[in-house]
């Protein structure tokens, strides 16, 4: 019972949610544009937190149900319960790369954020032939989109030289205090 | 009349026709567009899904700075970004929460900033002049496409309904369109996953260009950057996904009432699509 309190009571701490509200209608798995891809689809998410297992929550952190969630909040809008489980989602998804389980199958959108928060930390602003190049070098996808590249820069939609912001100190801190702060990986 | 604005990263890259759209009808609209200076990108999909103090914190400097330069109201015609800064003002709320994103960005914030959707404002300040201004109606049979994030979560956004909106289907009427009713307008294109997991947003994306294009629509009108480069620029790859390939264009709204206002496609960036503008 221990752990069950523990799991439970840490996602109502950081996110607000009780989940025990879900009686397992199912209209979130229903609308998920993405459930057929998951390892298990929300509703089955909620049960597996429910029952507060270590195991269980194990399961969930290592899925690559969290990290093909779009956040398209389709669940959430349809919910009896009004339970956001996009809310759930973000929190399982830090938790599984504080806590090194990141499913394997999900490396490539963990390579892509990581790439999109380097561009934006070292200029302000997203800099999308940078996001692309070390998207490309952190997953050795390198023929990946070359065929959208010349007509991108030719229908004048790439910039070749990233946007800087003046505050570029300011956009570090920001960092800095937050995902780059070792103290902020075991909350 | 002046308006703050927020253009977001794709608008000064990918998606530029979105901009040049947005700053051509506001002009032939008299609205004042007044940049948020040294603005930051709102970290998107990445930073929410990464690190929560991270995702809080990037929106929060860009509302910090509009209210520094004493905007009381800013339009975001970004959907994710709209979402986000959004999102960020709702969670601020919160005491403890808006202490910790305070101290790290170490800027002023009091939450007071309207924030709206380029919909909103023309809804707002615009819909007399759009009638008045109309010179070529825009006589199209078109499938109005909001997606996710420029409705929900509902219960923050408060804009519009949460299933069948109908917003953009009365803009469209407005300028002379024929809005059909088709069975994807809210339903998620993938465009999160667009460059990591490309075959599964191929087939997300081919769902809602099959059903537009089954029921005859001319044109996809969108009023999301992320959903409009999905739908555009990876039309070959959605191509593969579908038995009857679609090459119906996806336009931004704002490029819709240009064209009704009688401004050009050069002046609308309606050249800077992948799929051929032909309406």
């Amino acid at each position: 019972m221990e752990n069950k309190n523990k799991i439970s009571g840490d996602i109502h701490s950081h996110t607000g949610v009780e989940v025990a509200r879900c009686y397992q209608c199912g209209k979130c798995t229903a609308g998920c544009v993405l459930a057929s891809e998951m390892n298990f689809p929300p509703s089955y998410l909620m049960r597996l937190l429910q029952t507060g297992t270590e195991e269980n929550y194990d399961r969930i952190l290592r899925s690559n149900t969290i990290w093909l969630c779009l956040n398209c909040e389709n669940c959430l809008g349809r919910c009896p319960m009004e339970i956001d489980i996009p809310k759930i989602m973000d929190y399982l998804r830090e938790q599984s790369l504080n806590k090194k389980k990141v499913n394997r199958d999900a490396n490539p959108i963990v390579s892509f954020h990581k790439s999109f928060l380097d561009s934006i930390k070292y200029t302000g602003r997203l800099y999308e032939v940078g996001l692309i190049a070390a998207f490309k070098a952190r997953t050795f996808r390198l023929t990946q989109d070359v065929k959208l590249a010349p007509k991108m820069y030719l229908n004048g939609k790439l910039n070749l030289m990233p946007e800087m912001i003046k505050d570029k100190k300011g956009i570090g801190q920001i960092f800095s205090k937050t995902i780059d702060n070792p103290k902020t990986k075991n909350k | 009349m002046k308006i703050g604005f927020y253009p977001g990263c794709s608008l000064k890259g990918s998606s530029r026709e979105y901009n040049e759209s947005v700053v051509a009808i506001a002009k032939a609209l008299d609205i004042e567009l007044v940049e948020i200076k040294d603005w930051n990108c709102c970290g998107a999909t990445a930073a929410h899904s990464m690190n929560e103090e991270l995702s809080l914190s990037l929106p929060a400097r860009i509302l910090a700075l509009a209210e520094a330069q004493g905007l009381k109201e800013v339009v975001v015609p970004c959907a994710a970004c709209y979402n986000r800064l959004m999102v960020t003002q709702h969670e601020l709320k919160d005491n403890n929460k808006r202490e910790r994103v305070t101290d790290i960005i170490k800027m002023p914030y009091s939450g007071d900033l309207k924030i709206i959707n380029v919909l909103q404002m023309l809804e707002t300040y615009a819909m007399d002049k759009i009638q008045e201004k109309v010179t070529k109606p825009f006589a199209h049979k078109v499938a109005c496409y909001y997606g996710c994030l420029l409705i929900r979560p509902h219960k923050i956004l408060q804009f519009d309904r949460v299933e069948d909106p109908q917003s953009m289907d009365a803009m469209v009427k407005l300028i002379g369109g024929t809005p059909i009713n088709w069975a994807f307008k809210t339903e998620c294109c993938g465009a999160g996953l667009s460059v990591s997991r490309t075959d599964l947003v191929a087939k997300l994306s081919g769902n809602i260009l099959k059903d537009a294009t089954e029921r005859d629509a001319k044109a996809i009108i969108v009023a999301c950057p992320m959903c409009q480069s999905n739908l555009d620029m990876r039309r070959g790859a959605i191509n593969e996904t579908l038995s009857n390939p679609s090459d119906i264009p996806v336009i931004f709204i704002t490029q819709a009432i240009g064209l009704a206002l009688g401004l050009s496609p050069k002046e609308l960036g309606l050249e800077r699509h992948f799929v051929n503008v032909k309406l």
